[in-house]
């Protein structure tokens, strides 16, 4: 079968939806932040230079024998319980067998009927308050395989290209699979839940501290399995299984896509094949990739080069014991704490931005000041460059004390509101601290009430019609004088207490 | 009287060296002489390593002459079999595939011989990636038997048992997945050691069956084999199958040699029919002189070793099949660009290499192992061999409540001829019923020799196995065994194999010689 380059008919989620119950199962992978692989002592840092990271064991060299990585073992133990699940006592791992050129050994070191987890679940809160309930069916260990780059083709694939390079530094790293159950019930908000559970996973993980989770860095990576049963019937329909769908939003639009194409495959007499797909995240469509069939035989056995892994009960407690607060606890505690309505409280979440808030407070801001800040400027600027806010602002050196300081400098009076804004975002442009960029401009509000009272002198002689109008009680009016007298001192004056002083002289106070 | 150092034992050796009587390089350079005077017509060697080999005897000279403490062993030199990894050596597996490949890495044992301060001579032949019981299965040609040349020197660590029966060299190091270790010792005079799994490291042991694999020593005596065990064996940190606790005390149980008291079982379905006369006689000989030297005789029976070799032949090849799959011309080793086709993938580069790379045993297991982990096929093959394999643990664990240690002959029979069971799978398979149990159990076992076989005149082997990590039982009724059967023979039985020296032309099928 050829690969089908334009987009196949939908069905508008609506219609789709009269018509289909969509059964929703994702599978995310999550390459831990342990110091060293899975198997081996090679280090696991992002972008070192090819196969630099690399020694006999992670290379499949003849010979060479795995170790297990104690530490990705407790990673996926604290996974596990912080997902509900059970943890195995006693677990094997497996190899699955089949050849590819990224994969050293031609097998990779998988679990397969032993996963160290099982059976737990994650509640998942919705946009509007509403939580689902997210039945997990495993989290198991694994390794990751190197990397192909294919060289000459005009689409990076391997499709046209005249060679292949391939990184065996990815190889190795440690993954841990979370697999859930098939999700049914959702109806109309399938991809809302799809998204929503990705999200928390995400935090769940990062609260954890055992992965980085960047999913443009490929440290979560997300494959989405979806099948429609017509309404009414009690047979889970064939599902496709769309391959690396790596952001939130992408998340959100392949299940809509999904539903949509399948449905229309269905309505029109058509049978839905199974099948991998390929998400395309610059159209927004999935196309057809390999035909899954009874001939994928991956001839799993247990891995004999291993010992069985069988965690006692104290460790297991004592992970237990290092768990965070579940998301959803810890969410309703700090808004709480920093006073949030549920639409602030909401928009901070949304936009990845908690642990600054927190951090913010914590390094002596007030909530509100850090929710301003952090999501004003910075979070469109990240937005433009493609990065969520920690990351941006991580990359421009500004860090939670300058919120403080700019903060500080308002209280105390030092800057009105609209210099703390430019301050701000002289910040941003690393020009300095936010004390150094005021004292660089010059910034100062003026306090001394004999230049303030001059200029408001200066101005209301300089427009008499006007400071009649006030007199008369038109106070509105009074709005010109103030910005000339704002101009007059080149905005380093408080307008409030200019407000204050021409109204007194014009007996309106 | 002329000291020829290739006949002296590594124990020997070991004293002349440390007395200072002798110097490292002599000894190195004698094995040496020796592999350029027959090897020609044994072909032990895949491989020779002269100036590896004298430059780390020359090291020990000099540190000894500085009044370095050193190894026992040190200056003592030694040949490893070439599925063993060793850094900067070419390491084969006795297989096309391998062509060239140098490993950048030394197996953990090597390392252990290296620090010794033992001169590695070379990496000997082997039946391809360790499959099969004659080195008949060699990309490189067979080797040859001592005793006869025309006949086969066990297999598949045939080069191994070659190399130390024609004082080649006075140690080597084998591996032993079904009886590589033990039924070359036996076919070739010598003594062989399979150690308890996970008492000698696999780390850069190239794996055929990972669950079955295991290094120990191949040597021309009992004690020699346990000097040798006690260097390679104990923990590895790089090998989780490795055992983390002490190793027994191998040398000693050597030395003392007593068997007063212990209980030997002899185990009723590895002595009946099937086994050639001649062995027979031999193995009830050797069990009267264990009588004799105190020792009692009990019988058992442990009859799940009917299943055992079909048990073998379905989880090996499992293993092997995955083991295997990483030789695929991306890497490292051979590869064949695929005739008739302009622009071939990755996929037809790697189906080309492996047919012309791998030999017909190795596909035939390939095969057979694919076939036995496929779905639908698991359980009825892969997951009953596996009950089979626990069935067999449970027999010996029965058997050793009666006996302390078990023994049987090591092979039914005597070296045969080259080409006399090439075209018999089966038949080949059968030459290691008698072994295989024991590495479906992981536990230990040596082949010493009982004697020369009435009919044929060539050597016949006796088997020890003992529990897991009572390594030692073998070395102390080995060692009493050897010490009776020296004294009724008056001298080493290897005495008795017909001199080599000046053999010149090669015999027995052509071969190409890999260096
Ligand atoms: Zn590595």
């Amino acid at each position: 079968m050829t690969t089908q380059a334009t987009a196949e008919a939908t069905l508008p989620l609506e219609a789709a939806l009269a018509a289909y119950d969509p059964a929703l199962g994702l599978e995310v992978h999550v390459e831990l932040n342990t110091a060293t692989k899975m198997f081996c002592g090679c280090p696991t840092e992002f972008g070192a230079e090819p196969n630099t990271q690399v020694c006999p064991v992670c290379l499949g060299l003849p010979g060479a024998l795995p170790v297990v990585n104690v530490k990705a073992v407790e990673s996926a133990i604290r996974i596990g319980l912080v997902l509900n699940c059970q943890i195995a006592r006693w677990c094997r791992f497996a190899r699955k067998n089949y050849f590819y050129p990224d994969m050293p050994k031609n097998f990779q070191t998988s679990q397969y009927d032993e996963p160290i987890a099982f059976d737990g679940f994650l509640d998942v809160e919705l946009d509007d308050g509403a939580v689902y309930r997210v039945q997990i069916e495993r989290a198991h260990m694994e390794e990751d395989t190197g990397k192909s780059l294919h060289v000459g083709g005009s689409t990076g694939r391997i499709h046209g290209a005249t060679h292949s390079l391939v990184d065996y530094n990815r190889a190795g790293i440690p993954l841990i699979e979370i697999v859930t159950k098939p999700m049914l019930g959702t109806g109309e908000r399938a991809p809302e839940i799809a998204r929503a559970y990705v999200a928390t996973l995400r935090d769940l993980l990062k609260a954890l501290d055992v992965s980085d989770v960047r999913m443009e860095q490929g440290s979560m990576r997300c494959d989405v399995n979806l099948s429609l049963t017509p309404k009414g019937a009690d047979r889970l329909g064939t599902r496709t299984e769309t391959k690396n769908v790596n952001s939130l939003r992408s998340v959100e639009r392949a299940v809509r896509y999904e539903i949509g194409r399948q449905a229309a495959v269905l309505s029109s007499g058509g049978s839905v094949v199974q099948e991998t797909r390929h998400w395309h995240e610059d159209t927004g469509v999935t196309t057809s990739g390999r035909v899954k069939s009874d001939a994928d035989d991956y001839r799993y056995f247990p891995e004999p080069d291993l010992v069985p892994v069988a965690p006692t009960a104290e460790l297991v407690e004592a992970l237990r014991g290092t768990l965070p607060e579940p998301p959803v606890a810890r969410r309703r505690r700090l808004q709480t704490s920093w006073g949030f309505s549920d639409l602030e409280m909401r928009d901070v979440v949304n936009a990845g931005l908690v642990e600054l808030v927190e951090e913010t407070v914590r390094a002596g801001a007030s909530p509100a000041a850090a929710r301003k800040w952090w999501s004003g400027e910075i979070a469109r600027r990240a937005n433009a460059a493609g990065q969520d806010v920690p990351t941006y602002a991580a990359s421009l050196g500004v860090a939670p004390a300058h919120v403080v300081e700019l903060e500080a400098l308002v209280k105390r009076g030092r800057l009105n509101d609209s210099m703390a804004r430019q301050v701000w975002d002289a910040v941003l442009a690393a020009e300095g601290t936010p004390t150094a960029v005021a004292d660089a401009r010059g910034l100062e509000l003026v306090e001394d009430t004999g230049a303030l009272a001059s200029a408001v002198d200066a101005v209301i002689a300089a427009n008499p019609e006007v400071a009649a109008k006030v007199r008369d009680g038109k106070v509105a009016a009074a709005g010109a004088l103030i910005g000339q007298v704002m101009r007059e001192l080149r905005g380093q004056a408080d307008a409030a207490a200019a407000r204050a002083l021409i109204l007194e002289r014009l007996g309106q106070s | 009287m002329t000291t020829d150092l290739t006949r002296s034992t590594a124990a020997a050796l070991a004293d002349l060296l440390t007395q200072g009587s002798i110097s490292a390089r002599e000894v190195a350079q004698a094995h040496l002489d020796r592999t350029a005077e027959v090897d020609t017509a044994v072909h032990s060697y895949l491989h020779v390593d002269t100036e590896g080999a004298l430059s780390t005897a020359d090291d020990v000279d000099r540190r000894r002459a500085a009044g370095e403490s050193l190894h026992a062993l040190a200056g003592v030199p030694i040949a490893v079999k070439d599925v063993i990894a060793t850094r900067g050596l070419p390491t084969t597996c006795g297989s096309r595939i391998l062509r060239g490949w140098v490993p950048p890495y030394d197996a953990t044992l090597v390392t252990r011989l290296r620090t010794a301060g033992m001169p590695i001579l070379g990496k000997t032949n082997m039946d391809e990636f360790a499959m099969g019981s004659s080195t008949e299965h060699s990309a490189y040609g067979p080797s040859h038997n001592p005793w006869d040349l025309d006949r086969i020197p066990g297999g598949s660590g045939g080069g191994s048992s070659s190399a130390v029966a024609s004082f080649q060299a006075p140690l080597a190091i084998g591996t032993d997945t079904g009886g590589s270790i033990r039924q070359p010792a036996a076919v070739t005079g010598t003594v062989g050691t399979k150690p308890t799994y996970g008492g000698v490291s696999r780390y850069g042991l190239v794996a055929l069956a990972s669950s079955l694999d295991q290094a120990g020593p191949c040597t021309r005596t009992v004690l020699d084999a346990a000097l040798l065990h006690e260097v390679i064996g104990g923990h590895d940190p790089m090998d989780s199958t490795s055992i983390d606790a002490p190793v027994p005390p191998l040398v000693e149980a050597a030395r003392r040699a007593d068997v007063s008291g212990l209980r030997i079982g002899i185990v009723r379905e590895l002595t009946g029919e099937g086994f050639q006369a001649g062995v027979r006689t031999r193995f009830e000989q050797a069990v009267q002189h264990l009588v004799d030297a105190g020792a009692e005789v009990v019988e058992v029976s442990c009859p799940s070793f009917t299943y055992a070799l079909a048990a073998y032949y379905l989880i090996l090849p499992s293993e092997a099949s995955s083991n295997l799959a990483k030789f695929d011309a991306m890497r490292y080793g051979l590869r064949v660009a695929p005739s008739g086709i302009s622009d071939p993938s990755a996929e037809q580069v790697m189906a080309a290499t492996r047919d012309a790379g791998f030999g017909d045993e190795v596909k035939r297991r390939i095969i057979l192992g694919t076939y036995a982990l496929s779905s639908g096929y698991y359980d009825a093959y892969y997951g009953s061999a596996q009950k089979v394999r626990r069935l067999i643990a449970d027999d010996f664990t029965r058997a050793f409540e009666a006996a302390d240690v078990l023994v049987s002959p090591t092979a039914p029979t005597t070296a045969f001829r080259f080409g006399d069971k090439l075209d018999d799978p089966m038949a080949m398979y059968l030459n290691d019923i008698a072994t295989i149990p024991a590495n479906l159990a992981g536990i230990p076992g040596i082949s010493v020799p009982s004697g020369l076989a009435d009919e044929d005149g060539l050597p016949a082997g006796f088997q020890i196995l003992a529990p897991a990590m009572h390594d030692d039982r073998l070395y102390a009724v080995g060692a009493a065994l050897e010490a009776r059967l020296t004294a009724a023979w008056g001298g080493a039985m290897l005495d008795r194999a017909p001199a080599l020296a000046g053999t010149g032309a090669a015999v027995g099928p052509t071969r190409t010689k890999e260096a």
